[in-house]
């Protein structure tokens, strides 16, 4: 079985033309591109805004909870919806990426609120005690401080958007995900296991790029490298502990995904 | 309406093999999570591997790790055990952080303390530690139930039938009812679950109830 499909990756037929692997990677790096950039327009500024104002938490909530609607449900139900009414390539392009971005929006939206409201009340009152405008706390206090919660949260949208494209070949969206619903459709399991080995990849690459992105993005200040942590327990770890379990359990503090 | 009306059979049908193939990995990754978790705690130089090789796992998404299933474990692409498997990988990937989180919460006089009393080893995590970590477990858990149910109507694409085959059914013969059924099925059963381990927390941490419900 791992000689068809390392047979399958290296032959030079499935590295060029329009079904081929570059291709295809492309397709998929446009349409997550496409979908964070629109997502990130709606969802930053106005988890910028909730954190900083407390102001309508309930939105948070009430997409976090979101979550439990199947993701391939929604595919589907958007796919029939909006394809009799538009044409040509269109008719998939559109219910996708519209999906892609209802599945962006909560981790992002959940990251920023959370980054704001975490921000320490000493340092925000600090920040207008030296005279700091509320623009300019929110720039250049509460931003900076909140950046690696929302980084996290543009990590979770991330692999949702990148895995949930995958199954969007499905309902006739390009992309990697092609491989694998062809593959299953025609039993060629080496073009399915390939293009699987190919989107996981993809996302670990992602996953590792946007990590050291991070890494250079926050502050040292704030991540500790560079200084010692204490190991110490208390109470108020007990809390935290839960409170992170419910609001952001996926590995490594992101808020967490399904698909 | 009319649709369910005539299909419910199937609908309960479809529904308890989706409740198998999201409720058994969850009790396995549970399981595997605890003794994975106290490791963690134990060495604390193993808890950055823990949360890095979680971390990676749940990374790959579900539609590749189902078909790339078989290759590991030398299966048939439309066994189910695919499924049970990948989703045993998800269910550990979220909850052997959380597990050790949970642990490590436990406040350092609190484990004195049980030790002082004659708590070793095994009986203290068993009868101290575990108990006062279930909230973070629980929590992690919730989490856990309702992005497998979530995910598990995905393996209706690699041909393992439960409630996602309506999803697919409904949309290539454009049943309308069938569809919405498929995913307000979906969504019954991740709040059933969901409720039932908040209650199941609930029994377990009879002292969160008094006074008040502090913390």
């Amino acid at each position: 079985m791992i000689g068809s499909l390392l047979s399958w990756l290296t032959d030079p037929a499935n590295w060029s033309g329009s079904d081929g692997i570059p291709t295809r990677l492309l397709e998929h790096l446009t349409y997550a591109l496409m979908t964070m950039v629109i997502a990130a327009a709606v969802a930053l500024p106005l988890g910028l805004w909730i954190g900083h104002s407390g102001r309508m938490r309930w939105l948070v909530t009430a997409t976090n909870a979101a979550r439990a609607v199947p993701t391939l449900g929604l595919l589907f139900a958007a796919s029939l919806l909006v394809g009799p009414v538009l044409k040509g390539d269109a008719a998939y392009l559109a219910p996708s990426i519209a999906v892609l971005v209802l599945l962006a929006v909560p981790p992002l939206l959940a990251g920023t609120y959370a980054g704001v409201e975490a921000v320490d009340p000493a340092a925000r009152d600090a920040a207008r005690g030296v005279g700091m405008t509320g623009w300019q706390v929110l720039r250049q206090v509460e931003l900076p401080c909140a950046l690696p919660l929302v980084m996290s949260g543009l990590r979770t949208a991330v692999l949702q958007v990148v895995a949930t494209a995958t199954i969007a070949a499905y309902i006739g969206l390009g992309g990697l995900g092609r491989y694998l619903v062809d593959g299953i459709a025609l039993g060629d399991y080496p073009r399915a296991a390939g293009g699987a080995l190919l989107v996981a990849l993809l996302a670990i690459a992602l996953e590792g790029l946007l990590a050291l992105l991070q890494r250079r993005l926050v502050s040292p200040g704030l991540t500790g490298r560079g200084r010692r942590v204490g190991g110490s327990r208390n109470d108020d770890e007990s809390v935290a502990a839960e409170a992170n379990a419910r609001t952001a359990v996926a590995p490594g503090g992101r808020p967490g995904t399904s698909s | 309406m009319d649709w369910l009306a005539s299909n419910w059979r199937t609908v309960i049908d479809l529904a308890g093999q989706h409740l198998y193939l999201a409720g058994v990995p969850l009790l396995l990754g549970l399981l595997l999570s605890l003794p994975l978790g106290w490791l963690a705690k134990r060495w604390r130089g193993a808890y950055p591997a823990v949360v890095t090789t979680s971390g990676l796992l749940y990374t790959i998404p579900s539609l590749a790790l189902f078909i790339i299933m078989p290759i590991v474990l030398g299966t048939k692409i439309l066994d189910p055990v695919n499924v049970i498997v990948a989703m045993t990988v998800y269910t550990v990937a979220l909850l052997a952080r959380t597990v050790a989180d949970g642990l490590i919460s436990v406040p350092d006089h609190v484990e004195q303390a049980a030790t002082a009393m004659g708590y070793r080893g095994l009986r203290r995590l068993v009868g101290v530690e575990l108990p006062l970590a279930v909230p973070v477990i629980a929590a992690g858990l919730r989490v856990a139930a309702v992005s497998n149910v979530s995910i598990v109507s995905v393996a209706s694409l690699v041909g393992v039938s439960q409630l996602g085959s309506l999803l697919v059914d409904g949309w290539r013969r454009i049943i309308w009812g069938e569809l919405v059924t498929g995913i307000v099925a979906c969504l019954v059963l991740a709040l059933l679950l969901d409720g039932l381990i908040l209650l199941g927390a609930k029994a377990l941490t009879p002292w969160r109830r008094v006074a008040g419900g502090a913390a």
